[in-house]
């Protein structure tokens, strides 16, 4: 009953409401995203995307437009970059990666220091600030993961054949080049529309864990979507509640819990394989007795 | 009188030319390749490693623009349109599937499909692992197939998209003996009951002399190109081939020996 009048008290308030909303959206948006970027062994790129994100917050910090702006623009025309030079040189992925990282965590050092060092502002980029989401940026938020949740929607055969093999993908008429500078693009999206909640620092966390703790299911494609958007929206809204509850920051918040729901699964998969592999000795034993 | 059957000419393969990097003619990878493929046929190719089969599987299926020469797929260019490629089953040499891919059989098969109803289809996704004999499998994740049934759920993807031309690069290479028999008589079911072409590259000459109806043995250039009996039937192609394969070993080995002494760092130990 406490738990319950604890509940309704925290759905009174309207921050707590855009930052319910605005989680959820997040935690959706994240985990189609992220599926197809672990897939395609490119899990670290959402480091790499939230890394220019950074830069290009502190771009708009700097030159006084709203940084998420700047960082939309500097993220989606670092990606589009850094897949073309991918292409054309060959250099490996994970290269290009650190190339990415280390290019948009360099901007933004060198902005920040010119502009007077860390502010509140920055901060709340850096680690997140979901509580303090306004009406605006929840509309973004939710129109912007509609939009990318539709791309997906219509695209996810194509993704999907791409990430099992871009080979037999081009094979089959799949214009391949343009649909990974697609990808690339959403996958920006997705990480700047993340900012708020987890900030720039953790993101990557919520792209690839509630993935990887869902794929450990062993399951198909799509009931490992929904396994993974379960976890993260649990994840999300568990931490923003406890985050309040307990005054802790949301954004880590929400990483340790998609962590300990990661960790359980493990522990869960490894304890029913012990089981397993018991009863099998024993299944072996009393066979061997009974002939 | 006797009655001559008009044969339609799926692939043709005129002067096809292609070197790595463009620089001298004697790095072609392909020199000259011309053939033709006839409708119903089972073309078995073979070759060294290293003979350019590969090479000329990526210009036919659009994976390289810039060869010389024309590749003509049910009578059009594909320098011209890659259209015809769609109508192409292809099956890659045997990779290692991620154990942890999220994928089932009939997921993977049903990547097969193009602007259908995927709900519609269902039934032609059963139908088409059925005829891989694969149907007790259907909901299992593909990573965790043997290397013989994943290559077989390629074949069923390529079956679904209604595919009048396979085109397989040594699909059973590192397969137990009895896979690959299974595999062959699949072959020969799916050539004979669905009137699939098959072009299909191997170092196996035993099923290639079993399954294939014709043969073309490539290294670089156009080695031969007939029926496969008369190929087996002939000591002197037989041993000409033989001596090509040594030679080969004996490139690939004097290239390793210049790597080994060529002070590149190497793990390799010279006994």
């Amino acid at each position: 009953m406490v738990f319950d009048q604890m509940v309704f008290e925290i759905l009174q308030f309207g921050f707590m409401q855009r930052a319910l909303i605005s989680g959820i959206a997040v935690a959706v948006s994240c985990s189609v995203i992220g599926l197809f970027l672990v897939l395609r062994k490119q899990s670290l790129y959402g480091d790499a995307l939230s890394h220019v994100a950074f830069g290009g917050i502190a771009i708009g910090l700097f030159t006084n437009v709203y940084p998420i702006w700047t960082a939309f623009a500097v993220s989606i025309l670092a990606s589009l970059g850094i897949t073309k030079l991918k292409e054309s040189t060959k250099i490996p992925g994970d290269s290009a990666v650190a190339v990415l990282l280390s290019a948009g965590l360099a901007t933004g050092v060198v902005l920040i220091g010119l502009s007077g060092g860390f502010s509140l502002d920055l901060y709340s980029f850096l680690f997140g600030s979901i509580l303090l989401i306004n009406y605006n940026d929840q509309l973004m938020i939710v129109i912007l993961t509609f939009v990318i949740l539709v791309v997906m929607y219509n695209m996810s055969r194509k993704f999907i054949y791409i990430a099992f093999d871009e080979e037999q993908a081009k094979v089959s008429g799949i214009d391949v080049a343009k649909l990974n500078y697609l990808f690339i693009v959403l996958a920006s999206v997705t990480v700047i529309t993340s900012v708020r909640l987890v900030g720039v620092l953790l993101i990557s966390s919520l792209i690839v864990i509630p993935n990887i703790t869902a794929m450990m299911f062993g399951k198909g494609f799509k009931k490992t979507l929904l396994i993974s958007i379960f976890i993260a929206v649990l994840s999300v809204v568990v931490g923003i509640v406890i985050s309040y509850i307990m005054n802790l920051a949301p954004g880590g918040t929400i990483v340790i819990i998609s962590v300990g729901v990661f960790l359980a699964v493990i522990s869960i998969k490894y304890s029913l394989r012990i089981i397993k592999g018991e009863k099998e000795r024993q299944r072996k034993q009393v066979s061997t007795i009974n002939r | 009188m006797q009655e001559v059957k008009e044969e339609v000419v799926v692939v043709s393969i005129k002067n096809v030319s292609y070197n790595y990097g463009h620089s001298s003619s004697s790095s072609f990878a392909l020199d000259n390749i011309s053939f033709n493929v006839n409708a119903g046929d089972i073309i078995g190719i073979i070759g060294p490693n290293g003979a350019g089969k590969s090479t000329l599987f990526r210009c036919m299926l659009g994976l390289v623009d810039d060869y010389r020469g024309d590749i003509t797929i049910f009578g059009t260019n594909i320098k011209k349109s890659k259209k015809p490629l769609q109508k192409i089953g292809y099956i890659p040499q045997q990779r290692l599937i991620d154990q942890n891919f999220p994928a089932t059989v009939q997921e993977i098969v049903s990547l097969g499909i193009d602007g259908r109803n995927m709900r519609r289809s269902k039934e032609e996704i059963i139908s088409a692992i059925k005829v891989v004999e694969l149907e007790d499998l259907k909901d299992r994740r593909i990573g965790e197939l043997s290397g013989g049934q994943q290559q077989r759920v390629l074949i069923a993807k390529a079956l679904i998209n209604d595919a009048k031309l396979l085109i397989l690069d040594e699909p059973t290479t590192s397969v137990d003996v009895e896979t690959q028999n299974k595999f062959y008589s699949l072959l020969k079911k799916l050539n004979q009951k669905n009137q699939v072409t098959i072009i299909w590259s191997s170092h196996d000459l035993d099923a290639i002399n079993k399954v294939a109806n014709k043969l073309a043995c490539i290294n670089r250039t156009m080695f031969f190109h007939g029926d496969t009996h008369e190929f087996f039937a002939s000591s002197e192609l037989l041993k000409m081939y033989s001596e090509s394969i040594m030679q080969a070993h004996m490139h690939a080995h004097t290239n390793q020996k210049k790597l080994n002494n060529n002070n590149y760092p190497s793990f390799n130990v010279d006994h």
